[in-house]
């Protein structure tokens, strides 16, 4: 043994913690007895989450500055007295100075931690404390419980049960404030419910950037009120609603829909635009009653348009195709899916492959644009497309393509271009050349930029889609599909992260998973195609054939997604949000 | 575990030869029928019986004023003093229903309405009575006092959609039910 070895150690051991943390950039401070490390900065009530201890809170949102206006996390707090001049801090024997509790409490939500500091979440001045903040909450708080529509996960019931007294004291008359106020499209404002935590104010201020929400009077009869000359039309509107732990603000889409607690929720995406925002669809039996955002901080932060969380209403409709359709003379007969499948195919193989093309779309999903091409593989046709669906971005969430898969498409074809054919296809059909068209869940007369008469050209139309619509009318073999929220499946965002959407509700009538469809065709155009048994045999194909997708699989792409290529393309409310971050507004 | 032994009783000579037993009771049969055809049947008058035996004939007659102040028979919903459907559809039943009788459809109440400050009441409300077990926890859980069980206990039909109750027979059993608590009015 060297002779330096005992010297180290001693070194090691002189060492205190708080030099061991301040290495890393971290303090050391005791929640409810223990010590841990959290980053320089950190604010009281995230440090108490890192030791997963829970402080009760209505203002304080991570995305949202913090004004620390409803008392609710108040925690007691301790820092080491400071030493008589000339005196050195003393170390006790685990290296940690005594903590010099103080006699009042603190907001944990807009407080950051220090060396050597000590917080409480729990003890009689604690729980005294809160319960004196619920006590005052509840003072002019309505029982509405049975008719409001955030009761179910409303922060108000669930901390008045675990911090509440249960008996109100309170013999005065409550304060009579506006209810049931029509503010603006897509909300409900009822003023008596709301416990003034500001929460709605900074998100429009801060987030959606139209300030219209603000506070009037004073004292108890403060309100929620809308700017005199303003709605609350912003297309982010819905987003006061998620985050009002009260029932102060709701929906008017889910107004007395359905009770919360009915509801079962199901962690989505939504593909209504390139971001690819993350969602949880609720549903009670095989109905859909609402999305909400569901947080990713690489996609949407908490965030979510009102237009895309409202547009689930399309999928049930009465105009849904729920039967393979064939058809005969002028009219469509219903057909079973495998004599639909085979007469696609019959039309499909008898002709010379530069005269069939096939457009799919950018709605599509990772595995049913590859199976388009492997169709169109074995076709042997070149002509193999996605309709753009260009539109402006909102400077936020809302994405210029309005595709959901365009990477996606791009990947999978193995071409920078995925739209370029579309103009030589639709030529090529207005001229006679190609007599057989397969399309893909796009009505041709919208984006495409098709005619009907062009449409009438056609020997052979061959088109799946979820509803009725102008081009299956002209089809003559129809099969029906699935929509966004009735099939487990895989997309790639703007930015080349590839996520994954699960299936909540079952598809109408004999519709089915357009994987399904296309995998049977397949199988009948090249005899040698195994249909695989589920969508993940899909996945696996596609993951050993392009290269991006590499060792993907169902489970390794999570919840949350996994970033597989880089577009350059960025979320410009993302941008936003990382400025705020390290300007310290906001803890993000 | 602990073993117990269980020993078989030690009968007695008259016990064991079982023909006394069986003649105390032809006794007691033959004085009841002797006592049914003289008119004069045990409880007769109690059980409200025909007087020909003991056996009340149902159902052309009933013991219904015997009925306990606790019977639980058919949920119904009540109206309040001002024939307000006292009913707020929070669904509370139809969430704590054990075999998933109650389901309602929310609506909210138009704003021309005498009570539209009340906002919410059911659009829909059907108990289905096959699947109803008269638990009784509707009448628990429901912080509104909008529905009872109530005596009624014959719930006949010929068909399955006939055993649906829909919101207008449920109001139409349930009545008027005035001195509870009322929050949405000022009757208090």
């Amino acid at each position: 043994m060297s002779e330096d070895a005992p010297a180290k150690t001693v070194t090691a051991e002189k060492k205190l913690p708080k030099d061991l943390a301040a290495e890393k950039g971290m303090v050391n401070v005791q929640i409810d007895g223990h010590w841990i490390q959290v980053p320089r900065g950190t604010r009281m009530i995230e440090a108490a989450k890192m030791a997963e201890k829970e402080v009760p809170h209505y203002c304080y949102h991570p995305k949202l500055s913090s004004p620390g206006n409803c008392r609710m996390c108040l925690v007691q707090m301790g820092m080491p007295p400071r030493p008589a001049p000339g005196a050195a801090p003393e170390y006790g024997e685990d290296g940690y100075q005594e903590i010099g509790w103080m006699p009042r409490p603190v907001i944990a939500c807009a407080n950051t931690v220090g060396e050597n500091m000590g917080i409480r979440t729990t003890g009689d001045l604690v729980e005294k404390t809160r319960e004196g903040v619920m006590e005052f909450l509840l003072i002019n708080h309505p029982l509405d419980c049975p008719i409001c529509d955030q009761a179910g996960e409303c922060k108000l019931q669930e901390f008045s049960v675990e911090h509440g007294r249960g008996q109100s004291r309170f013999k005065e008359t409550k304060i009579k404030k506006p209810k049931n106020v029509d503010i603006g499209k897509n909300i409900r404002l009822d003023d008596e419910r709301c416990i003034m935590c500001s929460r709605c104010i900074r998100f429009m201020d801060e987030v959606a950037e139209e300030s219209v929400l603000g506070f009037s009077q004073r004292g108890t009869h403060t309100s929620v009120t809308v700017h005199p000359d303003h709605r609350l039309d912003n297309n982010y509107s819905l987003n006061t609603a998620d985050i009002c732990p009260v029932g102060a603000l709701t929906s008017n889409d889910f107004r007395f829909q359905m009770r919360v607690w009915f509801l079962k929720e199901t962690k989505s995406i939504d593909v209504n635009c390139g971001t690819g925002a993350n969602t949880v669809i609720w549903t009670r039996g095989n109905e859909i009653f609402r999305v909400t955002p569901r947080q990713n901080d690489d996609v949407n932060s908490a965030w979510m348009p009102d237009s895309h969380r409202l547009a689930f209403h399309s999928l049930q409709t009465d105009d849904r195709l729920t039967r393979p359709l064939l058809k005969k003379g002028d009219k469509h007969v219903e057909t079973t899916w495998l004599e639909a499948t085979a007469k696609a195919a019959e039309g499909l193989g008898m002709r010379q492959p530069n005269e069939v093309a096939i457009i799919a779309s950018g709605r599509m999903t990772n595995e049913e644009l590859y199976l388009a091409k492997k169709i169109a593989e074995a076709i042997g046709t070149e002509l193999i497309t996605i309709v753009p669906r260009k539109g402006e971005s909102d400077g936020k969430l809302v994405s210029a393509d309005r595709n959901p898969n365009t990477t996606g498409a791009t990947l999978i074809f193995g071409t920078d271009e995925p739209c370029a054919k579309l103009d030589a296809i639709r030529e090529g059909v207005i001229a006679g050349k190609i007599k057989a068209l397969v399309v893909l869940q796009e009505n041709l007369l919208e984006e495409a930029g098709f005619k009907i008469k062009d449409l009438s050209k056609l020997d052979h139309l061959v088109s799946s889609h979820t509803h009725a619509n102008a081009t299956a009318a002209k089809s003559h073999v129809v099969l029906p599909g699935t929509g966004f929220a009735e099939k487990r499946a895989t997309y790639v965002n703007v930015t080349g992260r590839l996520q994954r959407s699960n299936q909540a509700v079952i598809a109408p009538g004999e519709a089915r998973d357009d994987w399904e469809s296309l995998a049977a065709l397949l199988s009948k155009l090249d005899k040698e195609y195994q249909p695989p048994a589920s969508m993940d045999g899909v996945l696996n194909a596609l993951v050993t054939e392009v290269e991006a997708f590499n060792g993907q699989t169902f489970g390794s792409i999570g919840d949350l997604g996994v970033q597989i290529t880089e577009t350059g393309v960025t979320i410009p409310l993302l941008e936003q949000e990382k400025a705020r971050v390290k300007s310290g507004i906001i803890v993000g | 575990m602990a073993i117990i032994k269980v020993e078989r009783p030690k009968l007695s000579v008259g016990e064991k030869v079982y023909f006394g037993a069986i003649f105390k009771g032809m006794i007691i049969t033959l004085r009841h029928a002797f006592r049914s055809l003289v008119g004069k049947s045990t409880g007769a008058n109690e059980l409200n019986s025909s007087g020909v035996g003991i056996t009340m004939q149902y159902p052309e007659k009933k013991w219904d004023d015997q009925l306990p102040e606790y019977y639980r028979g058919a949920p119904a919903l009540v109206t309040d003093e001002l024939d307000r459907e006292r009913c707020v559809s929070c669904q509370l039943c139809e969430f704590i229903c054990p075999p998933k009788a109650i389901k309602i459809t929310p609506g909210e109440i138009p704003s021309n309405n005498e009570w539209a400050k009340v906002e919410k009441r059911p659009e829909k409300f059907d108990i289905d009575m096959i699947r109803c077990i008269y638990c009784g926890m509707c009448e628990e859980v429901c912080p509104e006092q909008a529905i009872y069980l109530r005596p009624d206990y014959v719930i006949t039909g010929t068909n399955r959609s006939e055993m649906v109750h829909d919101k207008e027979r449920l109001y139409e059993i349930g009545g008027k039910r005035v001195g509870l608590v009322n929050k949405w009015n000022d009757l208090k």
